[in-house]
């Protein structure tokens, strides 16, 4: 473990506890961008952008510059970033800082999804340190589009929490029309301890291809489900009997979270969690949430529930969200409750194919491959709720709903 | 400078549809009524039905960019 080590479960790390822990915080200088690249560490967001690559772009733009901490966590099924925040928030800011101080930014926003703890953790973290005036928290609400860059820059700045299209990127107008470094906590937490530690640490855990370690959120048919550090490139069957194990049969396994990717349930016995690994299967870590569906829920309903919470949660702004997940939704829910005409599925499939890359944002594209795998991963599923309606299962409570 | 592509403001368009019918060789209409762009670059000779599509969108939601982006 590295950035949940000596962490508690009931109090953030203080100052004293954090710098006896890790050592005094990492100056922060233009060699940074070289020592990240040269570690290869790649954002923990979901997107899985190369940091260092990021850094570059925006200490290359003119004028003032901003760094967004995102920790807004609007994937209702992760956990990871304010757990991180609630425990090691000095890890995160020694990161942020670093990150700024490299790049040429003098002001920092952390933003915090609706959890009190995290944000008292952040909010006496910065205290304690001193850094009120270099660092502003910002709490923003529960939506899933909160952790959408351009919804939250656009909410900070005092608009909607809707997305803009780009270009323009953070990179090149972004807080306050700032050129803007938006990072996931995460990362930054891996920044600050690979200043400490060297890139040859970094990759010291990991795979070649996909290095360090990477905190997990696991859920569903496990024992102990909950927040996990992993070495990346560990195989998920390990990572399940850390977790004391299943707690019934499977059906299938969601990677990623709403925007991710469903792999059967046979994937168990061989695949690892990295990107290399999972692209076997057609999925990534994204932000290392990993559902494991058991027999007792019906997989139907778990994904009609959570196509109707996207197209609910969507803005509505452009074709995709206003015309394709409305129509998507309730040809789910027609399927499910067996008021099928017999050709639902085949215009469900032809419509999460219709709403790729035609939004602002990426929401449509998520829930298009959330949803197509599970129309491949679950066929016989969907086939048999077409023909029958409802199963067994659809009576039991769900494991993903928001 | 390389042939220009036609893009759309996602946001902005809000389905009018005027697009397709004055450059069909590049746009089509989903069944909502809102542009499938097929994003080739456009030749010569198509530029001027271009420029009339992009003229014509009442959300200025069109527009012609040149090379990779923009």
């Amino acid at each position: 473990m590295r950035l949940l080590a000596g962490t508690r479960d009931d109090r953030p790390l203080s100052w004293a506890e954090h710098r006896a822990l890790h050592g005094e915080p990492p100056a922060g200088d233009a060699l940074l961008l070289d020592e990240i690249a040269t570690a290869g560490l790649r954002g923990r967001g979901g997107a899985s952008f190369p940091t260092g690559a990021k850094l570059r772009a925006v200490a290359a733009r003119r004028g003032p510059r901003s760094v967004l901490v995102n920790g807004a966590e609007g994937e209702p099924l992760s956990g990871k970033d304010r757990v991180l925040m609630r425990s090691a928030p000095h890890l995160v800011l020694d990161g942020a800082l670093a990150a700024a101080k490299a790049i040429g930014a003098r002001s920092i926003v952390v933003a915090v999804g609706r959890d009190a703890r995290a944000v008292d953790a952040v909010t006496t973290a910065v205290a304690e340190r001193g850094a009120a005036k270099a660092v502003a928290i910002a709490p923003v609400p529960e939506a899933y589009l909160a952790g959408e860059e351009t919804a939250l820059i656009r909410h900070l700045d005092g608009g909607p929490l809707k997305p803009t299209t780009t270009p323009p990127l953070p990179f090149e107008r972004g807080l306050g029309r700032r050129p803007t470094l938006v990072q996931n906590p995460e990362t930054l937490a891996h920044l600050a301890l690979i200043l400490r530690h060297g890139p040859q640490w970094f990759r010291a855990a990991g795979t070649l291809g996909h290095p360090g370690t990477a905190l997990i959120t696991l859920r569903g048919a496990v024992v102990r489900p909950g927040v996990q550090e992993i070495a990346l490139g560990t195989p998920l069957l390990e990572v399940v009997e850390q977790a004391g194990g299943l707690t019934d049969d499977l059906r299938g396994i969601l990677v990623g979270g709403y925007h991710g990717c469903w792999i059967p349930a046979a994937a168990l016995d061989d695949v690892t969690l990295d990107d290399e690994g999972l692209a076997w299967y057609g999925a990534s870590l994204a932000a290392g949430v990993i559902v494991l569906l058991g027999a007792r829920a019906c997989p139907v309903r778990e994904v009609t529930q959570i196509m109707s919470w996207l197209e609910g949660q969507s803005a509505h702004q452009c074709g995709p969200c206003s015309n394709g997940l409305p129509a998507i939704a309730n040809e789910l829910d027609a399927i499910g409750s067996g008021r099928d005409d017999g050709h639902g599925l085949a215009r469900v499939e032809r419509w999460a194919g219709l709403i790729v890359r035609r939004g602002a944002c990426r929401l449509p594209d998520g829930a298009a491959r959330f949803l197509r795998s599970a129309l491949e991963v679950f066929a016989a599923e969907f086939e048999q709720h077409a023909r029958r309606g409802p199963c067994h299962a659809c009576a039991h409570t769900t494991t993903l709903a928001a | 400078m390389s042939a220009p592509r036609v893009r759309i403001d996602p946001i902005a368009c809000t389905g009018h549809g005027l697009c397709a019918e004055l450059l069909p060789e590049r746009i089509e209409l989903d069944e909502w009524g809102y542009p499938l762009v097929d994003g080739e670059p456009i030749p010569r000779e198509l530029l001027a039905h271009a420029r009339a599509a992009a003229d014509a969108c009442p959300k200025l939601a069109l527009r012609l960019a040149s090379g990779d982006r923009g």
